[in-house]
C-alpha cells in the first residue's frame, strides 16, 4: 500500500512532505516536552518491533492468502498517538531507505497515509471512544477491527487522492477507488483482528500497561487540525500541479481523448540520443568502477 | 517484507562502512543532493521516457564512487517492484490511443506511460538505496538532525535501526519453533500469529527495560549523543555543484534530442 515516487509529481509529494514535517515536528515537541527517559528505548525497540511483527505472515481464515501486521493502531495503542506517530514515521522512513518501499518523495505522503490515519484519525475517533477505559474481550475485538478498517481505509483514499491529484498514472479516481477501498476495508479488518490478539495477550502479561487515560481535548484538537491541513495542502498541490505545463498538458491530452490526436513518428533521432547518452553513461561506469578497481588493487 | 528482506538490510549498510570516495563524501550533502534528484526525476511528464536517460548519471556514478555492486541494488527493487508495476500496468489498458508510430507500427500512449512509471521507479529508488549503501544509516541520521530534524525523530530512528535485526531474528526464531510443532501447515493462524506476537511483543518491551538500564549506566539522561564530524569540504562542493548541474541541464534542455540532432545534422 505503499505510495510510489513513481506515481508522485513533485507539487503533490513536496506539499505532503510539509504536511509531515510539521507533524512530526509537534508530535516531536510533545514526546520531548513530557521527558521520559524510559520512553527512548521503548519507542526504538516497538519501531523494530513492528519490522520483525511484518516478518510474520498468517493465513487469512476464509481465503488461501496471508497478511502481516502493519502495527499504526497497536503503536498509538502503546504509546499514545503522537509517540505511535513518531516510532511510525520512522518505520516508514527505514522502509524507504533499505527496502525501496515507496521511495523518498513518497515518504511525506505515506507517513501521512499509514501513520496520521492510524494515530490521529482511526485511534483518538474510533479506537478510544470504542474500547473505552477498560477494553476487555468484544469491545476490544470491535475497537480494533473498526480502528483498523478506518485507517487502512483512509490510507487508501489517500493512495488515490495523491495519484489523482499528481496526474503522473492515467488511471480515473472512480475505478482506482472500487480497486483498492474493498480490499483495504478486508485488509483493515485483518489488521484490527491481530492487534486485538496482540493487546489481550500483553495485557494479560502486562496489566499496568494497559490505557488508563482518555485523551485530551487538545488531542483531539491536535488531529482535527492534522486532517484539515492534509486536505487544504493537497487541494492546493492539485491546484498548482495543474497549472504547471505537465498538469496542463496531461489534463488536455485526457480531455482530448475522444478525439484522438494524429499519433507521431517515433522522434528517431531523440532515440539515438537516448542511445548515446546511456552508452555515455555506461562508459564513464565502467570507466570509474576500472579506477577504483586500481585504487582498491593498489 | 520477508526475514530474507531483513537480511539484506544488513548487508546494504555494511557496504557503507568502507572507505570509498562516496562514502568520504559530506552525509548532509549526499542527503540534500538524493532529494533533489529525486524530486526532479519526478517532475518529468508521463511521456517524457527519453528525457529520463540523462538522469542515470546520477545513481550510476555513485555507485562505481562508493563500490556498490549492482547486483546489492536490484534485489530491492525486484522485491519492491509490484506496486509500482501493479500501477503502471493499468496504463496501456487505459491509454490505448496511438501516441507515436514506428515503421507503420502504433506504439500506444499508456506503453509509453507504462515505461516512464517503470523509470522514474528504479531511477528515483536507487537512488534512496544508493544514499545508504554510500554512507550508512547512522551517518543519514546525525545528517538529519545536523538539517534540523526533530531529536526524538532521530533517536527513533536510530534506536529503531540498532534492534531491527535483533528482533527480527527473534521472529525468525518464533516462525521455526512454530514450523518445527506444525509441520503441515505453512503459515500461522491469525490466533497463533497472535500469541507469538504477543509473546514476541513482552519479550521486546522487557528487553527495552534492559536497553534503558543499560543506557543509564552509560549516563543516558534523554538525549542521544551524535559524533558530528568535519564540514564539507572540496570533494563536497566538487559533488554538489556536479549533481546541481547534472539535475539543472536535464530539466531545462532535452538532451537526448538535442544529441540526436547533432548527429544527424553531423551526417551527410
Amino acid at each position: 500500500m505503499h505510495m510510489s515516487d513513481a506515481l508522485l509529481s513533485p507539487a503533490v509529494g513536496g506539499a505532503l512532505w510539509m504536511v509531515t514535517a510539521g507533524a512530526v515536528a509537534v508530535s516531536a515537541r510533545r514526546v520531548e516536552r513530557a521527558p521520559d527517559a524510559r520512553r527512548v528505548p521503548l519507542m526504538g525497540v516497538l519501531g523494530a518491533f513492528v519490522f520483525a511483527a511484518q516478518t510474520v505472515n498468517f493465513s487469512i481464515p476464509g481465503t488461501g492468502s496471508s497478511g502481516h501486521l502493519m502495527g499504526g493502531l497497536l503503536l498509538a495503542a502503546l504509546l499514545g498517538p503522537a509517540a505511535g506517530f513518531l516510532v511510525l514515521a520512522s518505520v516508514v522512513c527505514v522502509q524507504a531507505l533499505f527496502f525501496a518501499d515507496g521511495g523518498l518523495l513518497a515518504l511525506g505522503a505515506n507517513v501521512l497515509n499509514m501513520g496520521a490515519a492510524s494515530c490521529f484519525v482511526a485511534y483518538p475517533l474510533v479506537f478510544r471512544p470504542l474500547a473505552g477505559a477498560k477494553p476487555t474481550g468484544a469491545r476490544l475485538v470491535v475497537a480494533s477491527t473498526l480502528g483498523g478498517v478506518t485507517s487502512l481505509v483512509l490510507g487508501a483514499l489517500g493512495v488515490v487522492a495523491q495519484t489523482t491529484a499528481s496526474g503522473v498514472s492515467t488511471l480515473p479516481a472512480g475505478p482506482f477507488l472500487a480497486l483498492l477501498v474493498p480490499i483495504h476495508a478486508v485488509i483493515g479488518a485483518v489488521e484490527g483482528l491481530a492487534t486485538a490478539a496482540l493487546l489481550r495477550v500483553l495485557w494479560r502479561a502486562r496489566p499496568e500497561l494497559a490505557p488508563a487515560s482518555a485523551p485530551s481535548r487538545a488531542a483531539r484538537m491536535f488531529t482535527v487540525a492534522i486532517a484539515a491541513a492534509a486536505v487544504l495542502v493537497a487541494g492546493l498541490g492539485a491546484r498548482l500541479a495543474s497549472a504547471l505545463p505537465d498538469g496542463l498538458e496531461w489534463s488536455v491530452a485526457r480531455t482530448a481523448g475522444a478525439a484522438p490526436a494524429e499519433p507521431a513518428p517515433v522522434p528517431l533521432p531523440a532515440v539515438a540520443g537516448v542511445g548515446i547518452t546511456l552508452a555515455a553513461v555506461a562508459l564513464l561506469f565502467a570507466l570509474l568502477r576500472a579506477l577504483r578497481r586500481r585504487a582498491r588493487g593498489a | 517484507m520477508t526475514v530474507g528482506g531483513a537480511g539484506q538490510l544488513g548487508s546494504l549498510g555494511a557496504l557503507a562502512s568502507r572507505d570509498t570516495p562516496a562514502a568520504r563524501l559530506d552525509a548532509r550533502v549526499k542527503v540534500l543532493a538524493t532529494l533533489a534528484f529525486v524530486a526532479v526525476v519526478a517532475s518529468f511528464g508521463r511521456h517524457d521516457l527519453l528525457r529520463l536517460a540523462p538522469l542515470a548519471l546520477f545513481p550510476l556514478v555513485l555507485a562505481a564512487l562508493g563500490d556498490v555492486p549492482l547486483r546489492a541494488l536490484l534485489r530491492p527493487l525486484a522485491l519492491a517492484a509490484p506496486f509500482a508495476l501493479g500501477v503502471a500496468a493499468f496504463e496501456p489498458l487505459l491509454d490505448r490511443a496511438p501516441a507515436f508510430t514506428v515503421g507503420g507500427v502504433a506504439i500506444s500512449g499508456g506503453a509509453v506511460g507504462m515505461a516512464t512509471i517503470l523509470a522514474k521507479f528504479a531511477l528515483s529508488l536507487s537512488a534512496a538505496l544508493l544514499l545508504v549503501a554510500t554512507t550508512g544509516f547512522d551517518h543519514v541520521c546525525v545528517a538529519l538532525r545536523r538539517l534540523g530534524a526533530p531529536r526524538a525523530l532521530v533517536a527513533q530512528l536510530l534506536l529503531t535501526h540498532r534492534y531491527l535485526f535483533v528482533l527480527a531474528a527473534e521472529a525468525g526464531r518464533s516462525l521455526r519453533a512454530h514450523a518445527l510443532r506444525a509441520p503441515g501447515r505453512r503459515r500461522p493462524t491469525l490466533r497463533v500469529a497472535g500469541t507469538m506476537l504477543g509473546a514476541l511483543l513482552v519479550r521486546a518491551l522487557a528487553r527495552a527495560e534492559r536497553i534503558h538500564a543499560a543506557m543509564k549506566c552509560r549516563g543516558f539522561e534523554g538525549e542521544l549523543p551524535l559524533v558530528r564530524r568535519g564540514r564539507p569540504g572540496r570533494p563536497d562542493a566538487l559533488f554538489a555543484a556536479a549533481t546541481a548541474a547534472l539535475l539543472l541541464v536535464a530539466r531545462a534542455v532535452d538532451v537526448p534530442a538535442r544529441l540526436g540532432a547533432g548527429l544527424a545534422g553531423g551526417l551527410p
